[in-house]
C-alpha cells in the first residue's frame, strides 16, 4: 500500500459515519416470533404416535383464539361445565397474544375495539360482564370505564416532515381533495343511516346482521379502488386514506379488497357512549390480550394448551379427537359429543376426515394476509419533531407499514419515560403466497433494519433509542375480503352447523374483527346448548 | 515598549476591578442584601490589595518574570471566582463565605502585587513624577471602563461567569504580551510561555463550557441572575434571584416568587384546612418546595403528611439548599413528614390510605401528560382517598386568565359527586389566582383563622369567595382522560394572554 492509498483508505473510513446509511451493525437486540409452524407443519406430515389413552368430553372447542374462547366463555357463563378447549400454543388468544418487558406489556397483535352498536349485543355482554361496559349492555349509549377509553390524544399522520392530528391527510390537502373528503364522506353517512328492506343497518358489526339488499350486496362485486373511481373520487390523499383502512384492518391493498368490505370498515363503526364520542375505541397496554386474561378466568382449567389436533372423524354416536400432546410427546384421542372447530378455516381440511366437499373446497378458498408486528423497547421517547404530539395511533404517510402504537399510552403515568412501541406492518401489495415467501425468507436483521430506517424519517434519534426489537411473523394472519367472497355461497356454507361439527371463527365472517370473531364463538356455543337441551345466558 | 505597558496597566487595572464587582454581585444574588455584600467585599478586596502591595517588596529577582506569572495566576483565580462560587453554593451548599472571602482576599492580594511590579519596571523608563502620574491615570481609567461596562454590558450580555473568564482571558493576554515585549531579557522563556499557554487554553475551554452551565439562550429567557439550574430527569429547574426575590421556575414556568408565595401558600392551604375539625393526615400532591406543608405544619393537630413529588432533586434541592430551608423553614426536615418520591396519579392509584386533607398543587395543564392530573379519573381516586369530613384543595389555574380551564376543572370535580368551593387570590407574581375546595359534604369557610398568618384572614372570605362578572362560571365539557379537553382550553387560553 503506497501512501495515496493509505490516504484515502484513511479518508474512507473516516467518512462512514456521515456518508453511508447506519447498517446492521447497530441493530439492537431482538426475538423472532410466531406461531409454532413446525407444530402446525405437523399436520401435513401424519406422523403421530397411536393414542394411548381415550378421554370424554360434552363439547370440545379446537382453538383458542377469539371465537374459541368466546364460545368457551358462552358455555361456562350458561353454566355447561362439560367442555374443552384445546388450543396448539403454549398460550391462547390467537391474533390478540401479547408480550410483556420491565417497561410495558404490549400487543402483539389485535390491540383495540370500537366502540360496539347495540347490533353487537355479544361483545356488548361479553364487555359488560368484565366490567368494560358499564349499566345496560343494551343500552343506546352505555358508558365505559375511562381507563379502557383510548386517551387523548388518539391519532396523529406524519406527512412532509411534519405530524397533523388525526389520520384523514389534511396538511396540502387541495380545494379539490377537501371537496372529495366531503363527497367520500357524505357517501358514507349515507351508507351509515340506511336501513335495508329488512330494518336491518346496510352496514352492521356482526356482518350477519347487516341487511341483504341487492345493490348493498352488488357492492361485495366490485373493489373498493373501483367504488372511489365510479364515484368520480380520485384524490390520492384520499385513496390513500381509504386504501389505509383495508390495509389496516384487512391486512390487504384497496384495489383487492371487496368495496362493500371496504365500506363496512367506514360505516359500520356507530357504537355510541355515554362518556366517549362514538370514534373512540377501547385499548390496553396489552391490547385485546387483556380480554384474553379476562376472559378464560372463568374456565382456565378446562383449558388443554400445547395440544395439536391432528385428526377428526365423525362417528354416528360422537366425534372422535386425535391429539398430539406435545410436551408429553404422545397422543390422546377425545370423544366429544359436539366439536366447535374455532382454528382458522384452512386448517380444517387437513384434520377432518370425510369432511363434505363443498366445505373443503370453501375452506381452500380463503385467502390469508401475512403480516409482521414488530415491538421496540426504546429508553426514552424519541425527540416530538414538529407538529402533533406523540399519540396513541402514530402513522406514516409514505410507508410501506401502518405505523406505530404506543403501548404505554394507557399508563396513568403523568410523566415521560421508556415505552415500547408496536409496529405494524401487513404485506400487502403482492400476491399473499410470494408475501408470505418473503416474510419467512428475509433475516431478522434485514426486517429490523428496514423498520429502523421507516421509523428515522419522523424520528432520526430512533436508532440510538431502541434497546430491544423483537419480531412476530404471522404467515396466516387474517382471511382477505376479496370481491366476491363476502356474499357468495361457498362462505354461507361454513355458517351453518354440519352434524355435530360447528365452525366458529372470524373466517366465517370474510374479516377478522374481534367482534366477529365473538359472535361467531357465542353464536356456536348457543347452538351447541341447545342441541344438547341447555339454555344459553342472555342472548341468542 | 512603555506605552505598550501602560495599556497593560490599564487592562490589569479593569480585570482587577472586575473581579471585585463579579463577587459583589454574585454574593448579593445568592445571599441577598447587596448592601452589606458589596461593602463587605470591597473592604476585604482593598485590605487584600494592600496586603499585596506590602508582599511586592519581597520580590526581588526576575521583576519581568514574576509579573507574567502575576499575571497568569489573577487570570486562573479571577477568570474562574465565578464558576468557581456557583458550584460552591449549588452543590456543595455549605462554606459558600468562607470560599467567596478567601477567593477575593487571594485575587485581591495578587492584584495588588500587579501594580507595584509594573511600577518598578518601568521605573527604568520614566521619572518618579511621571511614573506615579501616568501609571495611576491608566489604573484609574481602565477602572473606570470597567465599572462603566459591567453593569451596562458585561453583566446583562455575557453573566458573570463568562464574564470573569473573559477578564481572565485579558490577564492572560497581558502575560502573553509581556513575553513577547521582554523576549530578549528572560530567562527560561520556555516554561513562561508553556504556563501562559496551560492558562489561556483553560480559561478558553472554560468559556466553551460554560455554554453548557448555563446556555446564553436561557439567561435571555428570565429576567434575573440564574443562581442555580439542574436538568433532572423529569424537568429543567432553574432557581433566579434579584435583590431579595427568589424564583423557582420548572421547564420555563414560574412555580414561586419569595416575595409573594405567601399569598399562594396560605390561599392554598388555610380555608380548607382551617375549616376540617380535628385534622390528622395530611396528603401533599406535587409541591416539591415544601412551602404548603410549611403553612400545614402550623397545625399542631396534623400527624402526619405525605408528601408525594415526582423528582427526588427537587425535594432534595429543598432540603439542602440553606436559602430554600429558610423559605420553607426546614419544612421537608419535620418528624411528621414523609416524602414519597412517585408520580402521583400512579401512586394515588396503588395507596389504600385515606387523608382529611389533601393538597393538589401540580404544574399547570400544559400537555397531555400533565392533563391527566386534572380528569374525572383522578378526581374520582381522590375522592376515594377523602376521609369522609375531610377536605381537598386544587390549585386550579387562573380564573382570569384562563376561565374557561378553571370552571373545567371546577365542572370535572363536581361530575364525580365532589361538593366544590371555587375562590381566588391576588398573587402579584402570579396575578388573580384560582383554587377550588372539594369535599363529600359542602363547605362553609372558617370564622377564623390562625393568628399569624399575613394575607388570609376571616375579613377575606367574602373577596376569596365571590367572583366579579370577569371571572363568573361559564359552561363547559368534563375533562376525560379520553377527551383532554382541558389542555385545549388551557393552550387556547394562555395563547391570547401571551404578552
Amino acid at each position: 500500500m503506497n501512501r495515496r492509498d493509505f490516504l484515502l483508505s484513511l479518508a474512507a473510513t473516516s467518512c462512514i459515519p456521515g456518508c453511508q446509511p447506519q447498517t446492521s451493525a447497530r441493530l439492537p437486540n431482538g426475538e423472532m416470533l410466531g406461531p409454532s409452524m413446525e407444530r402446525g407443519h405437523l399436520l401435513r406430515g401424519r406422523d403421530f404416535p397411536a393414542p394411548s389413552e381415550t378421554r370424554k368430553t360434552g363439547v370440545a372447542i379446537v382453538g383458542g383464539g377469539i371465537a374459541g374462547l368466546s364460545a368457551a366463555w358462552k358455555l361456562n357463563k350458561s353454566g355447561f361445565g362439560d367442555f374443552h378447549l384445546l388450543e396448539l400454543e403454549y398460550v391462547v388468544g390467537g391474533n390478540s397474544r401479547s408480550g410483556k418487558n420491565a417497561v410495558s406489556a404490549y400487543p402483539w397483535g389485535a390491540h383495540y375495539l370500537p366502540l360496539p352498536g347495540v347490533e353487537a349485543r355479544e361483545t356488548r355482554e361479553l364487555l359488560s360482564d368484565l366490567g368494560v361496559l358499564q349499566g345496560d349492555p343494551y343500552a343506546e349509549t352505555p358508558s365505559y370505564d375511562e381507563r379502557y377509553l383510548c386517551f387523548a390524544p388518539q391519532e396523529r399522520l406524519y406527512r412532509n416532515g411534519l405530524w397533523q392530528e388525526g389520520i384523514l391527510p389534511q396538511i396540502g390537502a387541495t380545494k379539490t381533495d377537501l371537496e372529495q373528503y366531503r363527497r367520500f364522506f357524505d357517501l358514507l353517512e349515507q351508507f351509515r343511516q340506511r336501513r335495508g328492506a329488512s330494518g336491518s343497518r346496510a352496514f352492521a358489526i356482526p356482518a350477519a346482521r347487516s341487511a341483504r339488499d341487492a345493490d348493498l350486496m352488488a357492492l361485495d362485486g366490485i373493489s373498493m379502488r373501483q367504488f372511489l373511481l365510479q364515484h368520480k373520487l380520485d384524490s390520492s390523499p384520499l385513496h390513500w386514506y381509504v386504501n389505509y383502512g383495508c390495509r389496516d384492518d384487512y391486512g390487504s391493498d384497496y384495489a383487492i379488497v371487496s368495496a362493500w368490505a371496504g365500506l363496512h370498515y367506514f360505516a359500520s363503526r356507530n357504537g355510541l357512549a355515554e362518556n366517549a364520542e362514538s370514534d373512540q375505541v377501547l385499548t390496553w397496554p396489552e391490547g385485546n390480550d387483556w380480554l384474553v386474561k379476562q376472559m378464560q378466568k372463568g374456565f382456565s382449567e378446562r383449558i388443554v394448551s400445547g395440544a395439536l389436533v391432528h385428526r377428526m372423524e365423525e362417528t354416528k354416536s360422537h366425534v372422535e379427537l386425535d391429539i398430539f400432546l406435545h410436551q408429553e410427546n404422545r397422543s390422546v384421542r377425545w370423544q366429544a359429543d359436539q366439536v366447535i372447530f374455532a382454528a382458522p378455516m384452512f386448517v380444517l381440511p387437513h384434520m377432518f376426515e370425510g369432511l363434505d366437499e363443498s366445505l373443503k373446497q370453501a375452506c381452500q378458498q380463503i385467502r390469508y394476509a401475512p403480516w409482521l408486528v414488530a415491538n421496540l423497547t426504546l429508553n426514552s421517547l424519541p425527540n416530538p419533531g414538529h407538529g402533533a404530539p406523540l399519540s396513541w395511533d402514530n402513522v406514516l404517510y409514505d410507508s410501506p407499514a401502518l405505523g406505530y402504537i404506543n403501548a404505554t399510552h394507557q399508563s396513568l403515568r403523568t410523566h415521560e419515560g421508556p415505552t415500547v412501541l408496536t409496529y405494524y406492518r401487513a404485506l400487502s401489495g403482492e400476491p399473499d403466497k410470494n408475501a408470505r415467501q418473503r416474510l419467512f425468507d428475509t433475516p431478522r436483521q434485514q426486517w429490523a433494519d428496514s423498520i429502523l430506517q421507516d421509523l428515522s424519517r419522523p424520528h432520526p434519534d430512533i436508532r440510538s433509542k431502541v434497546t430491544q426489537l423483537d419480531l412476530f411473523r404471522w404467515g396466516h394472519a387474517m382471511s382477505m375480503p376479496m370481491p366476491g367472497w363476502i356474499w357468495s355461497a361457498a362462505r354461507e356454507r361454513l355458517t351453518v352447523p354440519h352434524g355435530r361439527l360447528h365452525l366458529a371463527h372470524s373466517d366465517l365472517s370474510g374479516f377478522s374483527i374481534f367482534e366477529e370473531a365473538n359472535y361467531w364463538g357465542v353464536k356456536a356455543a348457543s347452538n351447541v346448548l341447545w342441541r344438547l337441551g341447555f339454555i344459553p345466558w342472555k342472548s341468542l | 515598549m512603555s506605552v505598550a505597558l501602560l495599556i497593560s496597566v490599564f487592562v490589569v487595572a479593569s480585570c482587577g476591578l472586575a473581579y471585585e464587582l463579579v463577587a459583589g454581585a454574585l454574593s448579593s444574588y445568592l445571599l441577598g442584601d447587596s448592601v452589606t455584600q458589596f461593602s463587605t467585599i470591597i473592604g476585604t478586596y482593598l485590605f487584600a490589595m494592600g496586603i499585596g502591595s506590602y508582599l511586592s517588596r519581597f520580590v526581588v529577582k526576575g521583576l519581568v518574570a514574576r509579573f507574567i506569572q502575576v499575571e497568569l495566576l489573577v487570570g486562573l483565580v479571577g477568570g474562574f471566582s465565578a464558576v468557581l462560587l456557583f458550584m460552591v453554593f449549588a452543590w456543595v451548599g455549605g462554606p459558600f463565605k468562607l470560599v467567596l472571602y478567601s477567593l477575593v482576599l487571594l485575587t485581591g492580594t495578587l492584584v495588588g502585587l500587579e501594580i507595584p511590579l509594573v511600577m518598578r519596571i518601568l521605573r527604568q523608563h520614566y521619572g518618579l513624577k511621571d511614573l506615579v502620574s501616568q501609571v495611576l491615570t491608566f489604573d484609574y481609567l481602565g477602572a473606570l471602563a470597567v465599572s462603566m461596562a459591567f453593569p451596562l454590558l458585561l453583566a446583562p450580555h455575557l453573566g458573570l461567569i463568562r464574564t470573569s473568564l473573559l477578564f481572565g482571558l485579558m490577564n492572560a493576554l497581558v502575560a502573553a504580551w509581556a513575553i513577547w515585549l521582554f523576549r530578549n531579557q528572560l530567562a527560561g522563556i520556555k516554561a513562561l510561555a508553556a504556563q501562559c499557554f496551560l492558562v489561556t487554553a483553560l480559561l478558553f475551554s472554560g468559556m466553551l463550557g460554560a455554554e453548557r452551565l448555563t446556555s446564553l439562550a436561557e439567561e435571555n429567557l428570565y429576567a434575573d441572575e440564574i443562581i442555580y439550574t439542574e436538568t433532572t430527569p423529569y424537568q429543567r429547574i432553574v432557581l433566579t434571584r434579584w435583590k431579595d426575590d427568589i424564583r423557582l421556575f420548572l421547564n420555563g414556568n414560574l412555580q414561586f416568587s419569595s416575595r409573594d408565595e405567601y399569598r399562594y401558600h396560605e390561599a392554598l392551604v388555610h380555608p380548607a384546612l382551617q375549616a376540617i375539625k380535628q385534622p390528622r393526615r395530611a396528603l401533599v400532591l406535587g409541591g416539591g418546595d415544601g412551602l404548603a406543608i410549611r403553612e400545614i405544619l402550623k397545625y399542631p393537630e396534623i400527624e402526619h403528611i405525605t408528601l408525594v413529588d415526582l423528582d427526588p432533586h427537587m425535594t432534595d434541592l429543598f432540603k439542602r439548599l440553606p436559602m430554600l430551608r429558610a423559605l420553607n423553614q426546614d419544612a421537608l426536615l419535620s418528624p411528621k413528614v414523609s416524602i414519597v418520591n412517585a408520580d402521583g396519579f400512579q401512586w394515588l392509584d396503588k395507596s389504600n390510605d385515606f387523608y382529611d386533607f389533601i393538597v393538589v398543587d401540580f404544574p399547570d395543564p400544559t400537555n397531555f401528560m400533565l392533563g391527566k392530573l386534572y380528569t374525572n379519573t383522578f378526581y374520582r381516586l381522590l375522592e376515594k382517598h377523602l376521609s369522609q369530613h375531610g377536605l381537598a384543595v386544587i390549585q386550579a389555574t387562573s380564573p382570569l386568565y384562563a376561565r374557561k380551564s378553571f370552571w373545567c376543572i371546577n365542572q370535572t370535580l363536581q361530575s364525580v359527586g365532589l361538593k366544590t368551593a371555587p375562590y381566588h387570590a391576588l398573587v402579584p407574581s402570579f396575578g388573580e389566582w384560582g383554587y377550588i375546595i372539594a369535599g363529600h359534604r359542602p363547605y362553609t369557610p372558617p370564622e377564623s383563622y390562625n393568628s399569624d398568618l399575613r394575607f388570609v384572614n376571616a375579613s377575606l372570605n367574602p373577596v376569596l369567595f365571590q367572583f366579579p362578572p370577569d371571572m363568573a362560571p361559564v359552561e363547559t365539557e368534563i375533562n376525560r382522560l379520553n377527551n383532554q379537553v382541558l389542555v385545549h382550553y388551557y393552550e387556547s387560553e394562555w395563547k391570547h394572554q401571551a404578552p
